[in-house]
């Protein structure tokens, strides 16, 4: 019944590159995509870096909904498309028009792994982010989910609700509910890197080895643009 | 007719399954008529015993607040205006329709998702994508259509008042004129809503008609719909003596099933009258 076109990233024609990372809480996707900000910056690229669910316009109302716990699987997940639909308006495609990079923290793949947690039908997901462009390159920092727990603790003692998807009760204590929470979410990542959507980059290694493969990928995709002119 | 039917997937994660109402939309561009037809309708259905429940669009308590604030602040984008009523749409859906039908209420929606479907089509969204977006929205059991040209249209809401901003589209920037607004973005409205009515099988009525003789119509129409598919009858004629008007208790009602189909009656137009409980 579905044809791939329903449920499908289609490739964009801008001149600008979108770069994106995806990973579960803890994998250290947001200190690779910073270090990748610094390097292409210090080659002088125009570069936009944007993150998950910051934009403005629906925010309340999710902090409505949440403290009355009325969010439902559906409403919640139609409230974070339209945030994300307002920031790629927004913020996104300007750059990418512009020929600018943009690097983005989590992008729809982040809402077909949690919608599909929560309860939604995957293909349902799927067909409602078509909007959104395919990236250029999307990163998936694979990490077993022992350590990503570990990471977090070592940092603070107490896992914030969020991370361990407590609003799913599917377990009372923080930590089981991290690890079912976050190996489900793996899960969707597993899958759409078998599909190829995602180039995987093990995240147990070192810091710089992970960079350093990131680099390598990333360099090949931005040569062509044009860099910010010097004036010396 | 306990089992609902979807557009797309559906609710996945929805334990019931058994949803003994019926869900009955309208839809009609602005204008038209529908609210006082569904009023009417509500007021028939109520003198009948059957227990009634009304929904409209934008009205969720949770985001119906948001779309006010951004439609003011002329912050929607056609994508983030799409999603947003979708949202609240869902939440009604979930809120309010889906546990009175299965409390085995009737469902009178003013308008539902072909609105969305007309609207989001007309500011350049993809047909496609706008149906798949609510394919978690159950297929009603009776879609009515009240259509109209946009001539007629024109003069009455005129003869209204003012010409309201957004019903005359200039958030499209179709031109400064309010007028010339209107007549454009309601003429391509009325397309989409056409091309609908034969896409999704539409009970089309004439808005031309006069409110009474629309409302025999629509009455009609729920009249076989519940004979044909044996939904409990009606605890009195709706025809019968106003002397035994309707009493609060009759609300419950559709609880008792006493299936026995071919025994709805059509009202006839002239004893329309006001008596429900508002």
């Amino acid at each position: 019944m579905n044809t791939p076109s329903d449920t499908l990233l289609k490739p964009h024609a801008y001149p600008g590159r979108l770069i994106i990372v995806e990973g579960i809480d803890g994998s250290g996707k947001s200190t690779q995509i910073k270090l990748l900000q610094r390097w292409l910056e210090s080659l002088e690229f125009d570069v936009f870096f944007t993150e998950w669910n910051s934009a403005a316009l629906v925010k309340e109302t999710t902090k409505k909904g949440k403290k009355k716990r009325s969010l439902t699987p559906t409403t919640f997940s139609l409230l974070h498309a339209t945030d994300f639909a307002h920031r790629l308006v927004t913020n996104i495609l300007p750059p990418l028009k512009a020929g600018m990079i943009v690097l983005a923290d989590r992008y729809v793949f982040t809402a077909y792994a949690r919608d599909h947690v929560r309860g939604c039908d995957p293909q349902w997901v799927r067909k409602v982010y078509r909007f959104a462009p395919k990236p250029d390159v999307s990163f998936f920092f694979r990490v077993p989910i022992d350590v990503a727990l570990k990471r977090i603790m070592a940092s603070r003692p107490v896992l914030k609700d969020f991370e361990a998807g407590m609003d799913l009760h599917l377990h009372p204590d923080p930590v089981e509910s991290f690890r079912i929470f976050q190996g489900r979410i793996q899960n969707t990542y597993d899958q759409l890197a078998a599909d190829n959507d995602l180039v995987v980059i093990d995240a147990t290694g070192n810091i710089t080895e992970q960079q350093r493969q990131v680099r390598s990928v990333v360099g090949g995709l931005v040569e062509h643009l044009r860099r910010k002119p010097r004036i010396a | 007719m306990s089992q609902l039917q979807f557009f797309g997937e559906g609710l996945p994660y929805l334990t019931v399954t058994d949803y003994p109402g019926v869900l009955i939309t309208i839809e009609g561009t602005d204008g038209v008529g529908r609210t006082t037809q569904v009023t009417l309708l509500r007021e028939w259905l109520e003198v009948q015993g059957y227990g009634v429940v009304e929904t409209g669009w934008t009205r969720s308590p949770l985001i119906g607040g948001t779309i006010a604030r951004a439609k003011r602040g002329r912050r929607l984008s056609r994508l983030t205006y799409s999603l947003l009523y979708a949202a609240d749409f869902a939440d009604r859906l979930e809120k309010e329709v889906l546990p009175a039908l299965r409390s085995g209420f009737v469902v009178l929606a003013d308008r539902y998702v072909f609105t969305a479907f007309a609207r989001d089509v007309v500011r350049g969204a993809d047909p496609r994508w706008v149906r798949d977006l609510f394919g978690f929205a159950p297929i009603p059991h009776l879609a009515f259509y009240l259509k109209i040209d946009v001539a007629t249209l024109i003069r009455r809401v005129i003869a209204r008042g003012a010409i309201d901003y957004f019903e005359a589209g200039m958030d499209m920037a179709l031109g400064d004129d309010s007028y010339d607004s209107f007549k454009r973005y309601q003429t391509m409205l009325i397309r989409e809503y056409n091309k609908l009515a034969a896409e999704f099988d539409f009970h089309t009525v004439s808005a031309r008609m006069r409110p009474e003789r629309i409302q025999a119509r629509l009455r009609e129409a729920v009249s076989a719909f519940f004979a044909s598919h044996h939904f409990p009858i009606a605890l009195r004629r709706p025809d019968a003596a106003d002397a035994d008007r309707v009493a609060g208790s009759l609300n419950d009602a559709p609880e008792e099933h006493s299936h026995a189909p071919g025994e709805t009656q059509v009202e006839p137009v002239s004893t329309t009258r006001v008596g429900g409980t508002k």
